[in-house]
This record gives structure tokens, sequence and C-alpha cells, in this order.
């Protein structure tokens, strides 16, 4: 019974984040799977940590979750070292990529489960589990069994199996990857408005950079088992750190040290964003202003994506560049294969690199 | 792969040779069980159940069968308890020297019986000095019962993964409530093939139990090896495999058949 409710937030500091990591290290046998993460995840926040697989997201949620033990540093939750707690003694419950849901056991009793083991009378934790249910439009499912629901069903059975407990954080573990396109954007409003609705904090795991970027509060690009970058979704996708964070998150036109050097005239790496480019047709022969940066360059090809274009260029000095262009609803003047352009950017939206990464 | 014709024929000849030359005999046993004449004469002429109802009477078959059904479940039990807790360990842990036990944990099925058998009679007159018992034969028979039951939790465990027992810890359920409601009822299927082909192993062995039975305690085989050369037991004879062929290939075929059932809905 004391597990079902939560200590009031009062009896906490106010500021103590709901999971603090410090110098988390995991290693199996000679593979480095985390190196030195250090992470603050505020209460309540919608957390993501996006990268590419390999790159230590996963293995940092079962850090937390306690699946694996820490090989050096500590976890802690509400400010309690778990470091070497087991998953059941644990204050957080997984949303897991493939559900895990008891195949042997209704859907009812799947949810149920949690309260189940926790010693609840059958008849309170029935409640509990068929409300649970009802938030995610699942009620009139309980008696059926997971592998007569479909895979969106399936998802929402795994959210509410872990949100009857009423957890303070939530891990989910590319808990949309399974689901196609229009049922993946439909549960990302959902899961949006449940963690609002529940006040909880989610972490949530992701590849997929516009998930992280459209659902997520801050996000961690993780890479080789660190974080490359930590900040709210626009500094990410505005001021990537490094051509890496650059490069995963969003497409990007990035610039060497050598061609920065040559068409910007700054020494280090660099990056536009394609929406940044501007394209008016032919050769211009104005002279830049000095807050513009203006290239001549020819279209080597024009994809249509339906809201816009995007359109491949070389520019006369030889380096290849992508610009998006948005459909503005009129006549739209699309480029073709080999007509001269003229490419213009506004210095600010160059973005400097830190090299090295 | 196209076979031609021909090919397909003598394919078709050779399984059938090679099925008659196995089963032909054992119908013959059965048939045999209902011969009236007391030497077997083939063809049988008429159908008798003489032979059964004096089976049924004679002690000593009773008490063989009685022993033989005893020492079968109780060695099954001993296996699905040990290699099912076998099985989890080396699927579920890693310790040092897991590979060599799992090694010896399935070298007695290889092992020659007679190798086995002696050296069980050494181990218990001469080492621990008990005297032969039905409890001798059924620790002789637990060292290989063990092995189906252990490889067929190992391979389910495998193919189950890990994921259903975290998320059962994930929701606050320690290692044995998880064993309980999550890895027990998964295994079920599998314990039950497993226990069933253990049971017909036990049930028709011989040669360790020659070795391992002490004086009074005779199973069902060895009963007939005892009797197979006593003209008037030979009709009996034939009855006590006719029980013995059922009672071994009953649980055979429906381990077979729940393993397939279970590969079918998944």
């Amino acid at each position: 019974m004391s597990l079902s409710t939560r200590a009031p937030a009062e009896t906490a500091a106010v500021d103590t984040p709901a999971i603090t990591l410090r110098g988390l290290r995991k290693t199996f046998g000679d593979v480095v799977a985390v190196d030195a993460v250090d992470l603050d995840i505020a209460d309540g926040e919608f957390f993501s940590m996006l990268g590419p697989s390999g790159s230590g997201k996963t293995t940092v949620l079962r850090l937390i979750a306690g699946f694996e033990q820490a090989t050096a540093g500590t976890v802690r939750l509400g400010g309690t070292d778990v470091t070497r707690s087991a998953p059941f003694e644990r204050d957080v419950h997984t949303v897991f990529q493939d559900y895990a849901l008891f195949p042997h056991m209704s859907v009812l009793d799947n949810v149920a489960y949690g309260l189940r083991v926790r010693g609840l009378k059958k008849a309170e934790r029935r409640d509990r589990a068929q409300q649970a249910l009802e938030t995610v439009r699942l009620g009139h499912l309980g008696a059926r069994r997971p592998a007569q629901l479909s895979g969106g069903q399936r998802q929402r059975v795994a959210l509410a199996r872990a949100i009857v407990l009423q957890p303070r954080v939530l891990l989910l573990d590319e808990p949309l990857g399974a689901l196609d396109l229009k049922l993946r954007e439909q549960m990302q409003v959902e899961l949006k408005q449940l963690q609002r609705e529940l006040g909880i904090t989610f972490v949530f795991v992701t590849h997929d950079q516009e998930e992280a970027l459209t659902l997520s509060d801050r996000i961690a690009v993780f890479d080789a088992g660190r974080i490359q970058q930590l900040g709210t979704p626009r500094e990410i996708y505005e001021n990537p750190a490094s051509a890496y964070v650059a490069g995963f998150v969003g497409t990007t036109n990035l610039f060497d040290a050598a061609t920065s050097q040559r068409i910007l005239g700054v020494a280090g790496e660099h990056a536009v964003r394609p929406e940044r480019l501007r394209l008016s047709p032919g050769s211009d022969t104005e002279t830049p202003r000095a807050d513009e940066v203006r290239l001549d360059a020819v279209v080597v090809e024009t994809i249509y994506l339906g809201t816009g274009n995007r359109v491949h260029l070389r520019t006369s000095e030889g380096v290849d560049l992508v610009a998006l262009e948005q459909s503005t609803g009129s006549l739209d003047t699309r480029e073709h294969r080999g007509d001269d352009v003229t490419v213009r950017f506004a210095r600010a939206d160059v973005v400097p690199l830190a090299s090295g990464s | 792969m196209t076979l031609s014709p021909l090919s397909r024929k003598v394919l078709a000849g050779l399984t059938f040779g090679v099925l008659a030359l196995i089963y032909l005999p054992l119908l013959v046993v059965v048939a045999n069980s209902v011969n009236p004449s007391q030497s077997m004469t083939w063809p049988p002429r008429g159908v008798t159940f003489d032979w059964w109802e004096r089976a049924a009477h004679s002690s000593g078959v009773r008490e063989a069968l009685v022993t033989s059904l005893q020492v079968a479940a109780i060695a099954t039990l001993f296996a699905l308890v040990l290699g099912t807790l076998l099985a989890l360990a080396l699927q579920r842990y890693s310790f040092f020297g897991k590979s060599s036990v799992n090694l010896l944990v399935i070298l007695p099925i290889a092992l020659p019986g007679v190798v086995t058998g002696i050296a069980l009679n050494n181990g218990f007159k001469g080492i621990l000095g008990v005297d032969l018992s039905i409890w001798t034969i059924v620790i002789a028979h637990a060292t290989f019962c063990i092995v189906t039951v252990f490889n067929n939790v190992q391979a389910r465990l495998r193919r189950l993964g890990t994921s259903l027992e975290e998320a059962s810890s994930d929701l606050g359920a320690g290692v044995l409530t998880t064993f309980r409601l999550v890895t027990l009822p998964q295994l079920r299927s599998a314990l039950l093939a497993g226990g069933m082909l253990a049971f017909a192993l036990s049930f028709d062995e011989i040669i360790v139990t020659t070795f391992t039975a002490g004086n009074g305690a005779n199973t069902l085989p060895i009963w007939i090896l005892n009797n197979m050369f006593r003209p008037n037991q030979a009709p009996v004879v034939n009855v006590v495999a006719v029980v013995l062929i059922v009672f071994s290939i009953l649980p055979v075929w429906l381990a077979q058949r729940l393993s397939s059932d279970v590969e079918a809905a998944r």
C-alpha cells in the first residue's frame, strides 16, 4: 500500500532532479557501451536520449531501470542512490521496445500485474487496472490476450501497465519503433498529452531525430557511449555543437575547415541548415551585402516533397549544397536540373562547430 | 530440389522397408500377446485374452509394474526440479565453469549404460556403503532423466529471452515471484514434454537398472529379461512387452505433439 502512494513533492528539496547520473560507465568485456555520462533530468521533464543504435542510449536507460549494473559511477533517483539496487526496488517503470506483455495473462491482468505483486486486493487492483486501461482508451479490451491485439494496442497496454503504478519516472525504450508512420504520429501526440496530464518524468529513447525534436523538453544526443550535446530541441537544431550532432539531427550543409575558409572566409568547421538558403534564378552581379554570403550554383537535382522542394546544388567552387524551399501555394518557381541559380544565406545562420568530434 | 520419378520410388521403398523392419516385429509382439498358441505358432489361430488375464494375476508382473511406475515417476520428479534449476542457472546467470557444467549435465545420456551402471554400483556399494534398493534405481535413472528436462527447458528459456522477466522485475516482482508468475507458466509445456520423455526413458531402461536394482526390486524390463527364456512364461512376456510399448510410446508421442502445438502457436 505504501508503494502506491507517492511521497508529496514538498518532502524532497525543490530542485532535486528526478534522475541524477554521475560519471556513469558501463563496459561489456572490452566494449565501452557508456562512458563518463553526467546528467540531471528534472522532475516532470520530457527528456529524450537520441542517437544511432550502439550509441549507448539504451544502455543508459537500462542502467537507470536497473537491468544492468554500472561498471562505475552512480545512479540517483530523487536524490536516493540506487546504483546497486535491483529493478524491483526502484520507483521507475519501463515501456519496452517489444512491449514484453505477459502472453499467458489477459490484458487486464497484465496491467494489474504490478499491483498484484504489491499485494493489493483483487477488487482494488482490477479497478485501478481498468482505470489505467481507460486512460489509454482500451477499457473495452481487458479480457483479451495480448496476442489478439494490434501493435498499437499492445503499445498502449504496455503504457497502461507502467502508469498504473504511478511511478516517479517512466522509461520508454523506442516505444514507437514498431508502429507504422500514421500510428506513430498519433501515439506521439498521445504520449505528450499523457505526460502533461500525469506530470511524471519521461525518459524517452529514440533514434528518430524528428520524434525527439517534436516531443522533448530537452534532448541528449548520444554517440560512442557519450553525450555529444545536451539542450532544448531548438538549441540542438539551431546550434549543433559538433559536426556529428549537426549531421545526425536534421539535414545540414557542413563545411569543413578548408571550405569554410574559402567560401565563408572564416576558420574552423561550420554548418548551415538547408531551409536558411535562399535561391534566386540566374547569376547575380550585385555586390553581396556584408551580412550575407552569396554563391553561384547549378541545380543538380530537385526533389518534390509535397510541402516544398529539396534542391541539390553545386557551387561554382565545387561545393555540394542542399536547400529546402517551402511551398508558398502560389505558382512555384521550381528550379530545374542544370539551371543557374544564386544562393544566399545570412552570416548569422552560419553555425560554428566545435572541432575534433 | 525435384526428384526424378524413379528416385522417388526408390526412396519411398527404402523408407517403407526401414519402417517395416522397425515396426513389424513390434506388431508381431502385439499379435502374439493374443495368440492362443503357447508356442506362438504363426499365423495365430484366433484371439485370446488368457495371457493378459494371467499377466494381470501374476504377482511378479504386478509388482514389477508398480516398481517401474514408482521409479519412473520419482526419477521424473527429481529430473523436473533439478533439470529446471540447472537450465535456469546456465541460461540466466554466468559463473565460473559454466560450460563445463553444461557438458557434465548432458554427458550421462551419451555415456554407455554399462559404464554408468558399473560406476553407480561401485559408488553405492563400495564408496557410500548403501544397499541397492528402489532408491538406488531412482537415483541412477535421474542421472539421464535430468538431461531431457534440462534440454527442453533450456531451449525454451533461450527462445523466451529475458524481456518478460525484466518486465516483471521492473514492475516490482522479486526473483521468486517472477519465477512463479511469469517464467514457470511459460515453461509449462516444455516441462510436460521433458517430463514425459524422462518418464519413458526411465520406464524401459534396463542396462543401468540391472546394476543398481536391489534384491526384490524388479522393474518391468528386468522381469522380462528374467522370464524371457522360460517356455511357460513366454506368452505373458509378450503381454508385458505390449504394456511396456504403450507406456513408452504414449508419453513420447504426447511430448512431440505438445512441442509441435507450442511451435505452431507461436
